[in-house]
């Protein structure tokens, strides 16, 4: 055949045709999320943008019918819990990708953990939340003690391991088996080959992983309601109540009093342009060390 | 059914393998294998596609037992030791049988790093002792003219032939006494074929060295014995020159003039 007869060739034209309505289609998918993006950030921010101010650090949450005030205490509890789950997730996550990916990569027990942690990964975040309230309420007998920023910031490392885990294990599964026979053919022993090559091979990728992670904690509201409760004063101790930056945006923005709703607006701006600045910074390691 | 061709009463024997015998699980990939591979040579084992040369090649290590379903039986005998049974610990056979892979695999750090890792593993030594060893390695695979002035630069921003004899400077700068080569060059172009096999010619002057490959020519340029296998077994084994101008079986002859395989 020529190419006159080729470009004739109905089943050309069929390729053709189909290339061009599935475009479309893929375009009208991209236009179609973004205008729902678009739509949120503009809310955000044509009714946010006004809260934004030096109190929004400085002052604590106000009472009810009160002018003024700010978020300070829900910054600092959000922070402090958001810290400690991070601390308490990376090593146990990041050990147990680790025995997945490098110790266990196919046998019963390691399918059946992965299986568990896809299920987690999903787990409604409120039913995580009223877990940690029953075991610090009747297991630990904590009763009205229940609520505490421990018990808010075990909540969201529950919420976080998974990711942890699961990104670890994907990455080091990316680490082709030819480096590992490299570095053991040197007299490399198994467990400095996973610090020393494994680690390095895999680090973008599992760094990325926990940004993302700690990105998703910092925004769940449900896990937090039933554990660290909310806090309407300044306080840095994580045996007590605590408040949370969505916590108190569910709270403010929920009520009729506009002070408060001004400062959910506020909050929720903090929140989005937190989220956002992780994943800038991820994407930029993530490119940079590629 | 091997056919030996050779007296190898003048050669020191460096490693003796007896009787061995490769699972995959429960295909067996090496039938009662025996071969004596002699000391400051090069021994080639050549054979198409599946007939275990790359599984003999990863049992004289031992990277086999990276996998849990790969198992070998019989005898390797290294230092007066059976390899496959002793108390040896792995990690010094290994250290003392070095290997270099089909596919370039520098590690992700720089050229400099790719080099001292190996050597740190088992001798403490000053900062100057080291730049020392690093451009010994790299001065005997031939690369050292090529990077000395980027030393800190990562392994990754070489060619892939530089790639691969940056491989061997880091297998050779732990002062092995084996080195296996496992296809070294088949992802090379000439040129970079042509520096890996002059240098594999000098470094059996202080190293044995077996290496697997495709290429019969290569075979019979850089190797002084040559062991064809088929189906995992051993089908002659002799000096590279007489099994390449006179095999002494029909099916070695066969493979060589390229009628088969």
């Amino acid at each position: 055949m020529n190419i006159q007869e080729l470009m004739a060739n109905p089943l050309y034209r069929r390729r053709k045709w189909t290339n061009r309505v599935m475009l479309v289609l893929a375009g009208l998918a991209i236009v179609v999320g973004l205008f729902w993006l678009s739509w949120i950030m503009w809310t955000l921010f044509s009714k946010g943008l006004a809260a934004l101010s030096p109190s929004l650090f400085t002052e604590i949450t106000p009472p009810a019918g009160e002018t003024g005030g700010g978020l300070a205490n829900a910054i600092l509890g959000s922070v402090l819990m958001v810290a400690v789950a991070t601390m308490m997730t990376t090593p146990i996550g990041i050990l147990a990708g680790t025995y997945l990916a490098e110790y266990a990569r196919n046998n019963t027990l390691s399918k059946i953990v992965r299986f568990i942690n896809d299920i987690l990964l999903s787990a409604p975040s409120i039913v995580v939340g009223m877990f940690v309230f029953l075991v610090a309420y009747y297991g630990l007998g904590l009763r009205q003690n229940a609520y505490s920023g421990w018990a808010g910031a075990f909540a969201l490392a529950i919420i976080m391991l998974p990711v942890v885990v699961r990104t670890t294990d994907d990455m080091l599964k990316l680490v082709p088996n030819t480096l590992r026979e490299a570095a053991v053919a040197l007299g490399t022993p198994y467990w400095k080959m996973i610090f020393t090559i494994g680690y390095r091979a895999a680090r973008t990728g599992m760094l990325t992983g926990l940004l993302l992670g700690v990105a998703r904690i910092f925004g769940e509201t449900a896990p937090l309601l039933f554990t660290a409760f909310g806090n309407n004063f300044w306080s840095s101790n994580l045996s007590e109540r605590m408040a949370s930056l969505p916590q108190v945006i569910n709270q403010f923005g929920l009520s009729p009093d506009e002070n408060w709703n001004q400062l959910a607006w506020g909050g929720a701006i903090l929140i989005t342009l937190l989220v956002l600045f992780i994943n800038i910074v991820t994407r930029w390691y993530a490119s940079k060390h590629d | 059914m091997l056919t030996s061709t050779v007296n190898m009463a003048h050669e020191t024997p460096k490693l003796s393998i007896q009787n061995l015998n490769f699972f995959y699980g429960q295909f067996k990939a090496l039938k009662d294998v025996s071969l004596v591979i002699p000391e400051k040579k090069v021994t080639a084992f050549i054979g198409p596609s599946g007939c275990g040369k790359s599984t003999l090649l990863r049992t004289l290590n031992r990277m086999f037992e990276l996998y849990p379903e790969q198992r070998a039986e019989g005898e390797i005998m290294f230092g007066g030791e059976n390899i496959l049974q002793s108390k040896l610990d792995i990690a010094i056979l290994r250290a003392k049988i070095g290997m270099v892979f089909q596919k370039p695999t520098p590690f992700p750090m720089s050229i400099y790093e790719n080099i001292a890792f190996g050597v740190r593993l088992f001798e403490k030594m000053s900062k100057g002792e080291m730049d020392e060893r690093v451009e010994w390695a790299l001065q005997k695979s031939a690369l050292w003219g090529e990077v000395k002035d980027k030393l800190h630069q990562s392994g990754n921003s070489l060619s892939g032939g530089q790639q691969q004899r940056l491989c061997i400077a880091r297998a050779i700068a732990v002062k092995p006494e084996v080195l296996l080569l496992d296809e070294p060059c088949s992802a090379l172009d000439p040129i970079s074929t042509a520096k890996v096999e002059e240098l594999i010619v000098e470094l059996k002057e202080d190293y044995t060295v077996v290496i697997v490959t495709h290429n019969m020519q290569q075979a019979a340029r850089v190797s002084d014995y040559t062991t064809y296998m088929y189906l995992g077994e051993m089908v002659e084994f002799g000096e590279t020159r007489q099994m390449f101008m006179k095999p002494a079986r029909q099916e070695t002859e066969d493979y060589i003039t390229g009628r088969f395989g």
